[in-house]
């Protein structure tokens, strides 16, 4: 087991090193990068434009002047140190940028919120689907998690924004909170959920799907196999066989899968985002991408490569602990 | 026919040549044989049978039929406007003034020759009315969908075809090779996709690609990110197939590796393929679309139904107001994958060899 781990852990390495240098040769294969449309706004304020001594320095501040390998290597060697660097925009400190409440956090506000909800109503609606199999009921459910996977994020986001937020006026449209009156307490809480309520709902109706049909698949394959019948022939009550029995087996693939959620978590929704106006992660990832911030955006996707990682190693534990049939190799 | 499985004749073949076998001795007889009450069916037959049986895939088939034929017949048809072509009749705007005084009272009369016919109203004329630019919106909804669709199906072929040899490769020779082919695996599924489309999106701007050419080549390097889950769905496969008898007996038979794989190995993991493959058409057109609804897609002025509802993007008037220019892209997205997705699923149930109903 423990030389599992450290084999597996190993292998992380070398993923993470593989995926930081595809994307620091990506950014820097970047036309303009920061550097260079800083360098044009100087050319612009003076009149007698810019030396090229003027410019290598302003390269080699922001640590563009080598090559790609070089730049590499710099950049591994501060990130091992856990320098992270700072960003190019701001000048602030990459980790207090990323992890501040009002970007991560509302991010993972939204998608924690979301992921509950749709478990919530995914296992119940995935299991009768199963246990009906064949029935109206069935085809319901199925139709109804085609349609969620099939909508696309954008369109759907500006349709449920058009109707309930321009057409009803039962939700704000756009931003976290109203800006225009101060509230405290519960009445605060109420503003906040208001304005969370439309990018929650297209979360869950967009992603609700996939977890129906998994939860579906797992529990028909579980209710064909030989120990539910044979709790059928000792003449268990359909309810104990179904929710003893048959359930605690469905949840196996549910909850080593939950370990398999943890980037998504974190990586925010770029399109709900733009759609309904929020401050979030993704949001902000999409503009450190189109100015060229590279401290950001490395370390934000090294972040979340981290944690993807972590969550399929975590993820095949799990399988281990929670299922004893499972053994490591 | 025990023998001709063991022997390793590929399942499926060893199926048909006993339903031919049984058929032969029904004539011979003369005599009604055993399966005089037993229908002879193929396993193709047997799948079509299952696959039309389903409501859904015939609906989803239906609904792609529709599309398809309103997109690549459409334009024959209809041929009032251009894919590109702004209608430039325009509309002379009159406003009226009451103007002068009580004693002597004249009207004026500002006359504005708006020259571009946008945001026209549906009409005969314009059927679904004239988008931001003033060209036709069911004209474009035609040419956009060809675009998509054309799009998702060369991506898919793409995606698929480095997918099945890579994970053919990794599956069938396993060691070293499997290992280096799935830890890239594992770099490429961390990379987050859209951002990654950003970056490249940039690059091919700065690299002045000819905007007809653009998306296409921005899709082609989609799928060179986007060939795992292909790649480990074949792959394993192959594990679980490459320990079979008849692999094993293929084996001992002394068939050539080429052989052994495209005769033996290959057609057992076309049903997965079949079904992934028109299950990520339908993913495919819904990562063009957002692509284009970021403006990364298709270039102005050429449509696609994502770049089509890219008008809404941060302009809440356009989006309360004129629902014939954003809607009916939106909706034909959502046709197009529904259409894959329910055939998808259709297939998955006809092909499921642990079904029979």
């Amino acid at each position: 087991m423990f030389k599992y781990i450290l084999k597996r852990l190993g292998i992380s390495v070398l993923i993470l090193l593989g995926v930081s240098f595809l994307l620091y040769a990506l950014l820097r294969c970047m036309p303009t990068d920061f550097v260079d449309s800083k360098i044009l706004q100087f050319q612009q304020s003076t009149p007698e434009g810019v030396t090229e001594e003027f410019k290598q320095l302003m390269y080699k501040t922001y640590g563009l002047d080598g090559n790609i390998i070089e730049g590499y290597n710099d950049w591994l060697s501060n990130f091992c140190l856990l320098d992270f660097g700072k960003s190019f925009v701001n000048q602030r400190d990459v980790l207090s940028e990323i992890f501040s409440a009002d970007k991560l956090g509302t991010s993972f506000m939204i998608a924690a919120i979301a992921t509950i909800f749709e478990f919530l109503i995914a296992i119940p609606l995935g299991i009768t689907a199963a246990t009906h199999q064949y029935s109206v009921r069935d085809y319901v459910v199925t139709i109804l998690v085609l349609i969620g996977i099939s909508l696309p994020s954008f369109f759907f986001g500006q349709m449920l924004k058009n109707i309930f937020a321009i057409e009803l006026g039962w939700f704000p449209p756009a931003g976290m909170s109203d800006e225009s009156r101060t509230y405290v307490g519960f009445a605060k809480f109420m503003d906040y959920a208001r304005h969370m309520f439309l990018p929650v709902l297209t979360v869950v109706i967009l992603f609700i799907g996939g977890r129906m049909r998994m939860t579906r698949t797992n529990m028909l394959e579980v209710m064909n196999s030989d120990y539910i019948r044979t709790a059928r022939a000792k003449g268990l009550s359909e309810g104990k066989v179904i929710y003893k029995h048959a359930f605690r087996n469905t949840l196996i693939p549910v909850v080593t899968g939950l370990a398999g959620l943890i980037p998504s978590l974190f990586s925010g929704a770029m399109i709900t985002e733009e759609v309904f106006d929020l401050s979030g992660i993704g949001q902000y990832a999409l503009d450190s991408m189109m100015q060229g911030d590279i401290p950001v955006i490395m370390t934000y996707n090294m972040f979340l490569a981290f944690l993807s990682v972590m969550g399929v190693l975590l993820a095949d534990l799990m399988y281990a602990v929670v299922d004893p049939r499972v053994k490591l190799a | 026919m025990e023998e001709k499985k063991e022997l390793g004749a590929e399942p499926v073949e060893a199926e048909e040549t006993a339903v031919a076998a049984l058929a032969a001795l029904a004539v011979e007889d003369g005599e009604t044989p055993l399966d005089k009450n037993v229908r002879l069916m193929s396993p193709t037959r047997m799948v079509l049978r299952r696959f039309f049986r389903s409501k859904l895939s015939i609906v989803g088939l239906v609904m792609l039929v529709t599309l398809f034929l309103f997109c690549w017949l459409g334009p024959t048809v209809y041929h009032r406007w251009g894919e590109i072509e702004t209608d430039r009749t325009g509309r002379v705007v009159y406003q009226e003034y009451e103007a002068g005084t009580e004693e002597d009272p004249f009207m004026q009369v500002i006359v504005t020759d708006k020259g571009i016919n946008l945001y026209a109203e549906p009409s005969a004329g314009h059927l679904l009315g004239t988008d931001e630019k003033g060209m036709d919106v069911f004209t474009r909804l035609m040419y956009g969908g060809r675009l998509s669709l054309t799009i998702s199906f060369l991506a898919v072929l793409l995606t698929s075809a480095i997918g099945i040899v890579l994970g053919g490769i990794a599956g069938y020779y396993g060691g070293w090779v499997d290992n280096v082919i799935m830890r890239i695996c594992d770099v490429l599924m961390c990379l987050p996709t859209l951002p990654l489309m950003l970056i490249i999106g940039t690059v091919l701007d700065a690299n002045n690609v000819p905007s007809e050419y653009y998306i296409y080549l921005l899709m082609g390097i989609l799928s060179l990110f986007s060939w795992t889950g292909m790649a480990r769905l074949v792959r394993g496969q192959i594990l679980f197939l490459r320990e079979q008898e008849y692999m094993v007996a293929a084996e001992a038979m002394g068939y050539s590796t080429p052989r052994r794989i495209f005769k033996h190995l290959l057609p057992n993991v076309l049903p997965q393929i079949l079904v992934s493959m028109t299950m990520s058409l339908g993913s495919m057109i819904l990562y063009e679309s957002t692509l284009s609804y970021l403006g990364l897609g298709v270039q102005i002025p050429y449509a696609s139904w994502g770049s089509m509802v890219q008008v809404i993007s941060g302009n809440n008037y356009v989006l309360q107001n004129y629902f014939n220019v954003w809607g009916p892209p939106g909706i034909c997205i959502i046709i197009a994958v529904l259409g894959f997705n329910f055939i998808g699923d259709g297939l998955r149930d006809a092909l499921d060899p642990k079904q029979r109903r």
